[in-house]
């Protein structure tokens, strides 16, 4: 393996009830990258997002999940995250009474006052208006979202998983997840971050295209958008005669792809 | 038998008396502090308050507009607090009830008088961190004049040994425009058996929120029984209930809320968290006497949500952690 692999997932195959959703996975996280991982709703990214972490009900039928070299496929939830390995979900849960400080405190090898703040401050949020509260519903969905990234941030990972960090984040918004991002790389976390901007996929090294639960295509994010255009087509059965491509200036929202590997 | 007033009873409750005094009230100090309470409050002149030891009133505190009476019974005491017309008392009256010993009895007989467009809060600490054998009997009867405002706070701090029976038991009227604000917590130490009884009549435009919250570990029985009558027009009832039950536990909380006017609305949610072999039980009861009367309700009982508990470890923490984090956040 080689020395800058963080994580390497091998040919992972999930059933969940009624649905295969990942059909022979392959990835390569690289120390310091920040990899895009798009597709279309559905294609699988959430599942591997949760595969990767280790939740329930995702547990590999087949294939095997290395990070760092060590092979964590069987390891519970706990156990990955104390390997440095994390995810921000796509809709955080909420914690009725569980101040905020408390929760970006969890994570943390050295909790501290400052650290918390600086978390904070970090997803563009005051630390004056939020330490008082608590992580339950009279947050909204948007305000919870940042805490949750705020959270990952304070824990200092080595590889942070955002499943769709941009969504339910006003547009002014997307800017402070981007330098997020970024702040997270120059200090040494690697992110795999699902997303469905082109902006923000362009900020990554590298960019993986989902489709039908496995990997089709891996390379520049440029690379994989310009395969997507000339490669992917509508899917029939959902979008019909939509127009796709490059003519219509598609984008993966609203064409998928075949389906079949870029042999 | 004795009666107490601040007539009688110096504001500064340090007074030394007989060493019997002082030692009772250094325990029952102690027990307070242990609770989360903070004694040098109960030596602020300007914050009413009163401490209770088995039957022993051991001191009284009365600030402008709040009479306390307190008088000493065989098992306990009985108490009736005032609150003068139009008061607006600036810090909470600190009422500490307890124990020490580790058997007994004790009985507390309250009245609470709220008079017209008061506004007055109460903080309560209830400890008994010896019980092995011993039995907490409350009896309360609140009035809450037209526009007052109650808020009232009871925190009960238990030993480990689960030998302790708590039973609650209020009765209360809220008047028109009247605010009547209720929280029960028991989330240390070893519930034991307690039972909740709570009933309260609301009239025209008055509002009650009654919140119960309770843990309960090995063979603790908890009972909540809470009764809302939204009996003036646009009268508001709310009853939250949280109760976390693991090991051998019981949990049952029965609620019933009445829609009586035109406008009243009364709403019930109720959160129920079962670990190990612990059990759960909840039965709401909507009553709607007018067509223009609404009431509601929702209840979730179960385990600690899958998602809630894996975004926890997905930060370090072991699935034991977890749980404890959540239950104590729905507690807190």
């Amino acid at each position: 393996m080689e020395n800058n692999v963080l994580l390497r997932v091998e040919d992972v195959w999930v059933q969940r009830p009624g649905a295969e959703v990942l059909r022979g996975v392959n990835l390569t996280v690289r120390r310091g990258e920040v990899h895009a991982l798009l597709g279309l709703n559905g294609s699988g990214k959430t599942s591997l997002a949760l595969t990767l972490m280790g939740c329930s009900g995702y547990e590999p039928g087949r294939g095997r999940v290395f990070f760092d070299g060590r092979d964590i496929t069987d390891l519970p939830v706990t156990e990955r995250a104390r390997l440095g390995l994390t995810l921000a979900w796509q809709e955080p849960a909420r914690f009725e009474g569980l101040p905020v400080a408390d929760y970006l405190a969890l994570g943390m090898k050295r909790p501290s006052r400052e650290r918390i703040e600086e978390a904070l401050k970090a997803v563009a949020l005051s630390p004056l208006a939020y330490l008082g509260r608590t992580v339950n519903s009279a947050l909204s969905g948007g305000e919870r979202k940042r805490i949750e990234l705020a959270a990952v941030y304070a824990m200092q990972p080595r590889l942070a998983i955002l499943d769709e960090p941009d969504s339910g984040i006003d547009v002014l918004g997307i800017e402070d997840i981007m330098a997020l991002i970024r702040r997270m790389a120059d200090e040494g976390t690697s992110v795999l971050l699902i997303t469905h901007r082109d902006e923000m996929a362009e900020a990554a090294d590298t960019a993986s295209l989902m489709c039908g639960g496995t990997i089709i295509n891996t390379g520049t994010p440029a690379e994989v958008r310009e395969y997507f255009a000339r490669r992917c087509r509508p899917h029939e059965n959902l979008l019909g005669s939509q127009p796709w491509g490059e003519e219509a200036g598609g984008t993966y929202q609203r064409v998928v792809a075949e389906g079949m590997r870029d042999e | 038998m004795s009666s107490h007033s601040l007539s009688r009873i110096k504001s500064s409750v340090l007074r030394q008396r007989d060493p019997a005094w002082t030692r009772e009230f250094e325990a029952i100090l102690k027990a307070y502090e242990q609770a989360g309470g903070r004694p040098d409050v109960l030596q602020t002149p300007r914050v009413a308050s009163a401490v209770i030891s088995g039957n022993q009133v051991l001191a009284v505190n009365q600030v402008e507009g709040v009479n306390i009476e307190a008088e000493e019974l065989e098992h306990g005491i009985r108490a009736r607090i005032t609150v003068a017309p139009g008061t607006k008392v600036d810090y909470p009256v600190h009422l500490c009830f307890g124990m020490i010993a580790a058997e007994g009895l004790q009985e507390i007989i309250s009245e609470f008088e709220i008079g017209e467009g008061a506004e007055v809060g109460f903080l309560a600490h209830c400890t008994f961190p010896n019980a092995v054998d011993l039995k907490h009997v409350m009896d309360a009867h609140i009035h809450v004049g037209p526009g007052a405002t109650m808020r009232y706070s009871e925190g009960h701090y238990h030993g480990p040994h689960g030998g302790i029976e708590v039973l609650p038991t209020t009765h209360a009227q809220v008047d028109e425009g009247g605010r009547l604000e209720s929280e029960f917590s028991l989330a240390h130490g070893r519930a034991g058996r307690l039972e909740i009884q709570f009933e309260v009549d609301v009239a025209a435009r008055g509002v009650v929120e009654l919140v119960a919250k309770a843990y309960g570990s090995a063979e603790d029985e908890i009972k909540v029984n809470e009764v809302v009558r939204l009996n003036g027009e646009g009268a508001r009832g709310l009853t939250k209930t949280r109760v976390a039950v693991r090991d051998q536990a019981t949990s049952e909380v029965y609620t019933t809320a009445e829609g009586n006017a035109p406008g009243a609305v009364g709403h019930m949610d109720c959160t129920e968290i079962v670990r190990g072999e612990a059990m759960a039980r909840n039965v709401p009861v909507v009553v709607v006497r007018n067509d223009r009367a609404r009431v509601t309700h929702e209840a979730a009982i179960g385990s600690v949500s899958k998602k809630e508990l894996e975004t926890l470890m997905a930060r370090g923490l072991g699935e034991e952690e977890a749980v404890d984090i959540i239950i104590r956040g729905m507690l807190g």
